[in-house]
């Protein structure tokens, strides 16, 4: 590992814009621009913003026998149904392990005769050498010479299809590639904010006049980690290593929905994939704890590391919280957490210990903002 | 005007001390969203934390400056604490604190040495 944080092809350009810049996963990455964190959250949800994603793991998988080879072989290492995957489309997974824990959660989608996968920007080195010892007969290709931009919200479509028209025939989950004035373009129509939105990918040397072209129309804002933290959580959607990891399993996480039945006992290609045993168990008969939305009642936010208890004196802690912040768009403090099964129904009262004092929490419906995507 | 080390300035009418933060300090917080004052009444020992102040990114303390008795508190900034952004020199002062030995005042900078301990 070295020392020096590794920069993406937009690094001149987020300083040219007045960026914060922090590390992050191994790179020196924009935490806000001059608007702030507040007011970015607040310009996704009502134009759009502008996010340099390219320092995930954008990865191409190809299988002598093509697409359906490739995807029956990622089915040995993840949840769901690939090979159902429609050419053209994209659906969420998490990669399992033997415990049924989550390695890491990815974007998977169906291009042509070949697998896209975006993952996470800290696993992405383990994720590819999973990939590589997991998927025999495939070849594993990280895209090193792409960034990826996202641009989110209601104004996105309108935004980016000024530069490529083709977009707005695409629906939510989506992947194309179309030819634009940066070159080939990798577009899904999804993201990381419970927004309307695409993600784009473009060739490195392309990337900063494709983003220069979209911060040059006055709906578009450069938004930084920050608000991508909170427009994330907001919209109930997990954090690696914070709301999901090793130890925590899809049921226990509430991603159950990403399971599809073909996957579950009784399906077609029941099982089949590490830590299988212990997921399609707990498919059936439940897990003992949950991930669940938190509203605290006050005006304090519940942050990572919070235990939860269920009583406001005494008692063991039951439970802690994964993720919490400010909701710009709610107005009110909002955070997840796990809580055991039994007090994971909505409207669940809890208490959750901030500076030594409990404060009442209520167990909430996830997302936060109702979600916008053009389906 | 005096300031403290930890970005507070102090305002002093007799032995009556106003306490805020400074620009800079607000500026490195980003969006508060959260303020939780002391009580009216609460006697208070230098260095002890009395006010929590969270931003959209994390939680930090305003320390009392001098001992004493907090004597008025401004309740508007629990409704609007943006305005510890907007206005952190003037209306989001966060309390007032009536200190039993106004000497220990002596010991904070004043602009000048604050503007360079900030550099």
């Amino acid at each position: 590992m070295s020392d020096t944080l590794r920069r993406t092809p937009l690094h001149a350009l987020h300083l040219e814009l007045g960026a914060k810049m922090v590390p992050f996963a191994g790179y020196d990455m924009p935490v806000q621009y001059p608007l702030g964190v507040m007011k970015e959250h607040l310009h996704t949800r009502a134009a759009a913003g502008l996010f340099d994603v390219s320092h995930m793991g954008q990865v191409i998988v190809r299988a002598e026998g093509g697409y359906d080879a490739a995807a029956l072989t990622l089915e040995a290492l993840v949840p769901v149904d690939i090979l159902g995957l429609g050419e053209g489309r994209q659906r969420y997974g998490v990669f399992t392990n033997e415990a049924g824990g989550i390695g890491d959660d990815l974007m998977i989608a169906h291009r042509d005769d070949h697998l896209f996968v975006v993952v996470n920007a800290a696993c992405k080195e383990a994720d590819i050498a999973h990939m590589r010892a997991g998927m025999p007969g495939c070849e594993v290709e990280e895209i090193t010479d792409r960034a990826l931009l996202a641009l989110q919200g209601p104004r996105a479509e309108a935004v980016l299809s000024a530069l490529v028209p083709d977009v707005r025939n695409m629906r939510f989950m989506d992947v194309a590639v179309l030819d634009s004035d940066y070159g080939e373009l990798w577009i899904s129509r999804s993201g990381y904010t419970g927004e309307d939105g695409f993600e784009v990918s473009v060739a490195n040397e392309n990337a900063e006049a494709l983003a220069r072209a979209l911060l040059a129309n006055d709906e578009v804002e450069p938004i930084g980690l920050g608000a991508r933290d909170s427009l994330r959580l907001e919209a109930g959607l997990c954090l690696y290593g914070h709301d999901i990891d090793s130890t925590t399993t899809p049921v226990e996480a509430a991603l159950a929905w990403a399971i599809q039945k073909l996957r579950r006992n009784g399906g077609a290609r029941a099982g089949g994939f590490p830590g299988a045993d212990v997921v399609l168990e707990q498919l059936e008969s439940g897990a003992s704890r949950r991930r669940v939305g938190l509203r605290p009642e006050g005006r304090a936010p519940m942050r990572e590391g919070t235990e939860l208890y269920a009583r406001e004196e005494g008692g063991a802690p039951l439970g802690r919280v994964t993720s919490g912040a400010f909701g710009p768009t709610i107005g009110a403090p909002m955070s997840m957490g796990y809580v055991p099964s039994e007090m994971a129904e909505t409207g669940t009262m809890l208490y959750g210990e901030v500076r030594g004092k409990r404060m009442p929490v209520k167990v909430a419906k996830m997302p936060f903002t109702p979600a916008n995507f053009k389906r | 005007m005096k300031f403290t080390e930890e970005h507070e300035w102090l305002r002093a009418d007799g032995d009556v001390v106003a306490v805020g933060i400074t620009e800079h300090a607000s500026e490195q917080l980003g969006d508060v969203v959260f303020v939780e004052l002391p009580e009216v009444g609460t006697q208070v020992t230098k260095g002890d934390d009395i006010v929590v102040i969270e931003s959209v990114k994390a939680a930090s303390d305003i320390l009392a400056p001098v001992d004493g008795e907090i004597i008025e508190i401004n309740e508007t900034l629990a409704d609007d604490p943006g305005k510890v952004n907007s206005d952190p020199l003037g209306e989001a002062w966060f309390f007032k604190i009536k200190a039993s030995d106004p000497s220990q005042m002596d010991e904070y900078m004043d602009e000048d040495a604050y503007k360079d301990f900030i550099g």
